[in-house]
């Protein structure tokens, strides 16, 4: 098994951590809902109506260019709403849960089929462009990671739980989908069982969990090249599905944050409503950011709204506890958080929980300081050099520097570490879906 | 500030001030906005605070150059016996006009940029403001500075985009400026010391044995093979003089000991790059080096030992402050190292090489950030070509 060390990068200790590992159990789901914002480069066409019933696992739309993807109902019930926002955009369809049907698999059939059928087909993302991979194109490699690295992020071998046992069913699956070979991307001293898969270990803050991160630093991916990245829950999902037939869509989500006065482990189902999630929890709202998902790369939801399919991760955090702070560019206090030296909090010592609300901090610049996002991504890219050429929209230095390696969520760190303060993940979005559209 | 905020927003009353106002507004109280896309918590460090820091780190050099001054002044009429203060009191009456006309030109014409935009007004100046007092001679008539500065902000700066986007460094344009439009003013006896009274203060008769001229003013034309470098009354100069920094020369440039506290908190903090840094010194110190070993009466000099040749003149003060703006240097690390090394032997080059100009290092670091973006296309480039080179093994 090898093993890389990742120097760059930075982790980030916020308050609100989880410290036991217990997993609580929550009254069922109000309501559920799918965001088809979350499957990105999926455009929905529906196949459910507002007042239709729905069985767990059964579509509520597809692709508008490849019917045969198909994007599930996590629970049974009736699809209480389609809400819709500008030009129809479909925002999020939202379900009443109600009675246990739910559809059934033949795992005898072609592994592609059955996995665009489940909905489990949506839970993949391909680089290039960090979008839900195309039926049609063979990856090179699959690339797995068992681990999150993000602040507050849940550890995975707690979500997985007992689900793990599928793991190994789940990388025969996959094996047959690829000419390459399935890699398993692993923190130090986590074992995971998966003959047929090449598991390495990765040393390093994060973003070490970042499969992109993990791909570059064993097999990058190059122009021309497909790969399929996931993470070990998807995989163990996987895995159940091919053994049972039934796509289980419970899910352990971590819910922490400096707002969180109960940090810990909740298990419930996607999509599920924050209010039963976050149900016994005394939060002030109106002071609140919610997001499903990490400080980094999480998506801001509204306290009456749901969590995200990609996320098993829910973290509060203050919206802005110091909406008037004076001159907050002479501040010599440590607790102004900052990772360079020019605050002081690194006398006190980086590693220890900081408070973080969710102020900029300063104003948007043109890019002055050298090496800032260099430091915090840990591939063989000029992040830097990268950004411009996005953000200058050309196309070709883009392709040259290595656009087709990267995620936005690889330059989330970078985001938070900006002097300039720009919205790099952002950007990189924009440059990803412009090469996309220019491509295809 | 938010009661009497919506007069400056676009209809109110005073909308042509709305920058203005922004800048106050930031520069008092953080800015208020959360992060609506991306990452959801933000570092501390912004650019104001970044420029701070440098400033800060100019502060040891700003005190000790107005010392200088007051220093330089009393040795020229005479009265070397005053005390600290009274040269201290002297040099900071002196340079203050300068600071005062640097920051009003500069800032008015990035207050007026920004507004012209409706851009927020941006830091850079923060820095360049008080780099130009430092490197301009004392003695450069104020409308000069103030014509320069005008220019380097706008042709240097604002041209190209304002901060973060200039080619060259704005605070050696203006003193490239000045060098070029108004060469006598700019060398000789009568730049580097100031001799007449500042606000009423420090009047007198110059000594008979004044001789004004810097070091290296004195060295480009020493004649013979004796090296004679004396301070502004005939006596020589140690080595140590130069390194506290009592000899003549632009107010900032002088001291090598708050130079050098200038560099430990540039470094300490991480905003300059050492890399840059270092290598101007090693590349400096080899050039020097090299041009010792081969000392010739024609240029003379090539007789200062390398150690010598670092500390006087601006080459301390170049490389720590000037060679290290990230905006105009060199942004990858392996280009750093040769933008920085580069930078060093250019320096001496110009120095030893070319009499006309006894101060090499403005030219090369001028010269440098010309060939900055090169540096960096070549060296991204060799990651270009890695990258392409992965991708067709692979086909």
């Amino acid at each position: 098994m090898a093993t890389v060390r990742l120097k760059k990068g930075f982790d980030i200790h916020l308050l609100g951590a989880i410290e036991n590992k217990d997993i609580a159990f929550t009254s069922p789901a109000q309501s559920v809902a799918v965001v088809p914002d979350d499957f990105h480069g999926i455009i929905p066409r529906m196949e459910k109506k507002e007042g239709d019933a729905v069985a767990a696992g059964e579509p509520l739309y597809h692709d508008k260019n490849d019917e045969a993807i198909k994007v599930v109902a996590p629970v049974s019930g009736i699809v209480k709403e389609v809400r819709r926002g500008e030009r129809r955009h479909i925002n999020a369809i939202i379900i009443s849960p109600e009675g246990n049907a739910a559809v059934t698999h033949d795992p005898q059939r072609p592994a592609l089929d059955v996995l665009l059928a489940s909905g489990l087909w949506v839970m993949l993302r391909q680089r290039p462009y960090d979008v839900v991979p195309s039926p049609g194109v063979r990856p090179r490699d699959i690339f797995v990671t068992a681990f999150d690295s993000a602040p507050l992020a849940p550890d995975l071998d707690v979500v997985l739980g007992d689900k793990s046992k599928f793991i190994a069913k789940g990388v025969e699956v996959l094996s047959g989908l690829t000419d390459g070979k399935v890699y398993i991307g692993t923190r130090k001293g986590q074992s995971i069982e998966a003959t047929g898969a090449v598991v390495t270990t990765f040393v390093g803050p994060h973003p070490a969990g970042n499969v992109g991160v993990q791909a570059a630093n064993t097999v990058p991916v190059n122009k021309g090249e497909v790969v399929w990245t996931l993470d070990i829950v998807t995989l163990a999902r996987i895995g159940e599905l091919f053994t049972t037939g039934k796509v289980s869509h419970d899910t352990v989500v971590a819910v922490d944050g400096e707002m969180v006065q109960q940090p810990r482990y909740v298990k419930t189902v996607m999509g599920a409503d924050l209010a039963t999630v976050l149900k016994n929890e005394a939060i002030n709202v109106a002071q609140s950011r919610f997001i499903s998902g990490n400080v980094l790369t999480g998506v801001k939801v509204e306290a009456d709204q749901w969590l995200r399919a990609p996320y098993r991760h829910v973290t509060i955090i203050p919206e802005n506890n110091d909406p008037d702070e004076f001159m907050g560019w002479a501040a010599l206090s440590p607790n102004r958080f900052s990772i360079y030296r020019t605050f002081t909090t690194w006398l006190r010592g980086l590693g220890k929980p900081v408070s973080m609300d969710s102020r900029i901090k300063g104003g948007e610049r043109a890019i002055v300081r050298t090496g800032e996002y260099d430091a915090m991504l840990p591939m063989d890219i000029y992040g830097e050099f990268l950004i411009k050429a996005i953000i200058s929209g050309d196309i070709d230095k883009m392709e040259q520097l290595g656009i087709y390696e990267i995620a936005p969520e690889d330059f989330a760190l970078a985001e938070f570490a900006d002097t300039s303060k720009l919205e790099l993940q952002r950007i990189v979005r924009e440059g990803l879906d412009k090469l996309r559209a220019e491509m295809s | 500030m938010n009661k009497i905020e919506p007069s400056f927003r676009p209809g109110g009353k005073l909308a042509k001030l709305e920058s203005v106002y922004d800048g106050m507004e930031t520069f008092l109280f953080t800015p208020n906005a959360t992060s609506r896309s991306g990452a959801h918590i933000h570092d501390g460090n912004d650019l104001k605070r970044t420029m701070i820091t440098v400033v800060v780190a100019l502060i040891p050099a700003l005190l000790f150059g107005m010392y200088n001054i007051g220093y330089q002044h009393y040795l020229a009429i005479g009265q070397s016996h005053v005390g600290w203060f009274t040269m201290f009191l002297y040099g900071l009456l002196a340079l203050l006009p300068v600071i005062v006309v640097s920051y009003a030109v500069g800032l008015g014409i990035e207050f007026i940029s920004a507004q012209i935009h409706h851009k927020e007004i941006q830091e850079g100046f923060l820095v360049t403001g008080i780099l130009i007092p430092l490197i301009v001679p004392i003695n450069t008539p104020l409308w000069m500075t103030a014509v320069a500065t005008a220019f380097a902000v706008i042709f240097a700066k604002e041209v190209f985009g304002g901060t973060g986007m200039n080619i060259f460094n704005v605070a050696l344009i203006t003193r490239a400026f000045l060098f070029f439009a108004y060469p006598s003013r700019m060398s000789g006896d009568e730049a580097f010391v100031k001799l007449d009274s500042a606000f009423g203060m420090g009047g007198g008769t110059v000594v008979d044995t004044f001789t004004g001229a810097t070091p290296l003013g004195q060295v480009a034309t020493n004649v013979g093979d004796q090296l004679q470098v004396t301070n502004v009354l005939g006596e020589p100069i140690s080595c140590l003089d130069a390194f506290i920094g009592y000899i003549p020369g632009s107010p900032g440039e002088t001291s090598m000991i708050a130079i050098l506290i200038g560099a430990a908190i540039l470094l300490l903090t991480g905003i300059a790059s050492w890399r840059i840094m270092c290598s101007v010194f090693v590349g400096g110190l080899g050039m020097a080096a090299l041009v010792h070993a081969l000392p010739s009466v024609t240029y003379p000099a090539s007789m200062l030992d390398p150690m010598t040749q670092l500390c006087l003149g601006g080459f301390a003060f170049g490389a720590v402050f000037m060679a290290t703006d990230p905006v105009t240097g060199a942004r990858t690390t392996v280009g750093q190292y040769i933008y920085g090394l580069l930078i060093g032997v250019f320096a001496i080059l110009i120095r030893v090489y070319n009499s006309g100009y006894p101060e090499g290092m403005m030219l090369a670091i001028l010269l440098m950030n010309a060939f900055a973006p090169l540096i960096d296309h070549c060296v991204v480039s060799s990651n270009i070509k890695r990258r392409a080179r992965r991708a067709a093994t692979k086909e």
